[in-house]
């Protein structure tokens, strides 16, 4: 089980829990602004932009290639940032908080 | 709202979101809650999650923003007189903005003995998955015929292949993707599937198909033939425009919209696949089927009727996924008359990027993210591509490297 914070840009804290799934899927059935997951979660749209909390990178790890490469384009990229389609749920990530970037 | 698929679906929630407090009104045949469609060729189609793992939104996210989500309600008709629309219970519905997102069907072409065929299905909603899965079963050594080989078939055949069935794809063109990409980048995909066993096969034209009991055999115009324990048709769409054309809008291929999505009645709007739009970066009238259309063009209806300024701009993306091969296409590549492949030192990850003269007009990026993100960059910005650099594999893929001075 991993509970999992999202800020979304407009500051509403939104405290979600799951055991599998990745943690775009999660934000769409907590209906978390900002989140809208256009590709379904293959990586491909980068419409999943979260900024990981500092203190919690390490937790969450660090993105994939095609994953890394995508992010690139994104205005708001910094070096907390993942696509959140790409971060599976798990026991390892069990309370992290994610800014949510759009 | 008629239609409630990614256009319909991110438009109500767009709107919401523009701040609009009046009533939206969500109508839709399907009788599933709206999911995403690009699943349905590969991973719904291969694994047995349940489809609400690929739904647009939660039952929850329709309440809270008090979206209205009717399903299985079929739309017959407008009456622009009256502002009204009557659903196929008789019932009639009032509207102050109406917005069409019907999108399209599969296009079913009159091949004698498709009518009497055993198994054999178009692939364009979960229903249509529902029943190819269970005529696959475990899918071992089940003969499955693709007729058509555009991405759709291919990522039908991928799948299939994964399952475990014998897949033979027929495509009446002399390659395959004949109709969406550069003859290179047909070749990649057809050696891609020889090598994971998929019979592909080219110039072939189904003139019937001949069934007894539960046996099928797919006659080509050459005198080939291909038994088959399932068929999966997948040669096109047509788009659903008949509503529209009844009401006397505008029609060309497909509904014709304005800048702002409108219609020729400025009250009616149309958005996604079923839109006839002009695209400004390119200067040209198109229809275009993809994800990122349909969700762009909600966003600009969305805004529109909450009476802000907004017109469609959008630099249309596509993706397609088969076997391991993640394919990320960004821009239109028709009209270009040069194209450049770069290839990387990796197998199966290359690119591929067609000019007109010195315009950018689209990639390809096969496995290869960074190849399009970069084009992406270049095309919306204008950028020329310093094209020496760009083939020469020892000048790494970046932005300020590729740059023409
Ligand atoms: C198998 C498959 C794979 C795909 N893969 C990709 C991909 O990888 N990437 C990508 O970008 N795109 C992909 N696409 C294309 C993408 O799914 C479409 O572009 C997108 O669904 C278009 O959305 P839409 O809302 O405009 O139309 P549609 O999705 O066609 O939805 C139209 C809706 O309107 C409803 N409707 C129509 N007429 C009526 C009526 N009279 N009354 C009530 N309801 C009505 C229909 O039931 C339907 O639900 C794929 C499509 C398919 C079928
Ligand atoms: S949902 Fe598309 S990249 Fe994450």
């Amino acid at each position: 089980m991993a509970k999992i914070t999202f800020i979304t840009s407009d500051n509403e804290t939104i405290v979600a829990e799951a055991n599998s799934g990745s943690v775009m899927e999660l934000a769409k059935d907590n209906n978390v602004n900002g989140i809208d997951g256009d590709c379904g979660g293959v990586c491909s749209c980068a419409t999943c932009h979260v900024h990981v909390a500092a203190g919690d990178f390490d937790k969450v790890g660090a993105p994939g290639e095609i994953e890394a490469d995508m992010l690139e384009l994104e205005d708001n990229y910094n070096e907390h940032s993942r696509l959140c389609c790409q971060i599976d749920i798990s026991d390892a990530i069990d309370g992290v908080t994610l800014h949510v970037v759009n | 709202m008629i239609g409630a698929s990614h256009a319909g679906v991110n438009f109500a929630f767009a709107l919401r979101k523009e701040g609009w407090e009046g009533r939206i009104v969500l109508f839709d045949k399907d009788p599933v809650r709206p999911y995403h469609r690009p699943p349905l060729s590969k991973a719904y189609l291969t694994s047995d999650d349940p489809i609400e793992k690929h739904s647009l939104k939660s039952a929850e996210s329709y309440e809270k923003e008090q979206i209205e989500l009717c399903l299985g309600v079929g739309i017959i008709s407008i009456n622009r007189d009256t502002k009204t629309i009557t659903l196929d219970t008789g019932e009639i519905q009032v509207y102050d903005q109406l917005v069409l997102a019907t999108g399209a069907r599969p296009l079913m072409p009159p091949i004698p003995g498709m009518d009497t065929a055993h198994q054999l299905y178009p692939l364009r909603t979960a229903h249509d998955v529902q029943q190819i899965k269970a005529a696959l079963g475990d899918g071992k050594g089940k003969r499955a015929v693709i007729i058509g080989g555009g991405y759709i078939g291919l990522e039908i055949a991928a799948s299939m292949k994964k399952l475990g069935a014998e897949v033979t794809v027929l495509e009446r063109e002399a390659r395959v993707l004949a109709r969406v990409t550069a003859p290179e980048m047909s070749a990649f995909f057809q050696q891609l599937h020889a090598e994971q066993g998929v019979n592909v096969l080219t110039n072939k034209n189904v003139v019937s198909i001949a069934t007894e009991g539960a046996d099928n055999i797919v006659h080509c115009a050459d005198g080939s033939q291909y038994p088959a324990d399932l068929i999966v048709v997948g040669v096109g769409i047509r788009v659903n425009l008949e509503l529209a054309k009844d009401a006397g809008l505008e029609i060309e291929n497909g509904i014709k919209v304005n800048a702002q999505t409108q219609t020729s009645d400025t009250a009616i709007y149309a958005i996604g696949d079923c839109s006839f739009h002009h695209n400004p970066l390119y200067n040209r009238w198109v229809r275009l089927e993809s994800v990122q259309n349909a969700v762009d063009q909600a966003k600009v209806a969305a805004a529109v009727i909450a009476g802000k300024d907004a017109s469609y701009n959008s630099l249309p993306w596509f993706w397609s996924d088969q076997f391991d091969v993640k394919l990320q296409m960004v821009g239109l590549s028709e009209g270009y008359d040069e194209l450049l492949i770069r290839e990387e030192e990796s197998e199966r990850k290359f690119s591929a990027w067609y000019f007109r003269g010195d315009q950018l007009l689209a990639v390809d990026a096969v496995n290869n993210a960074k190849a399009y993100v970069i084009g992406t960059k270049f095309i919306t910005e204008g950028k020329q591509v310093d094209k020496g650099k760009l083939i020469d594999t020892d000048v790494p893929l970046k932005p300020a490297d590729l740059i023409k001075n």
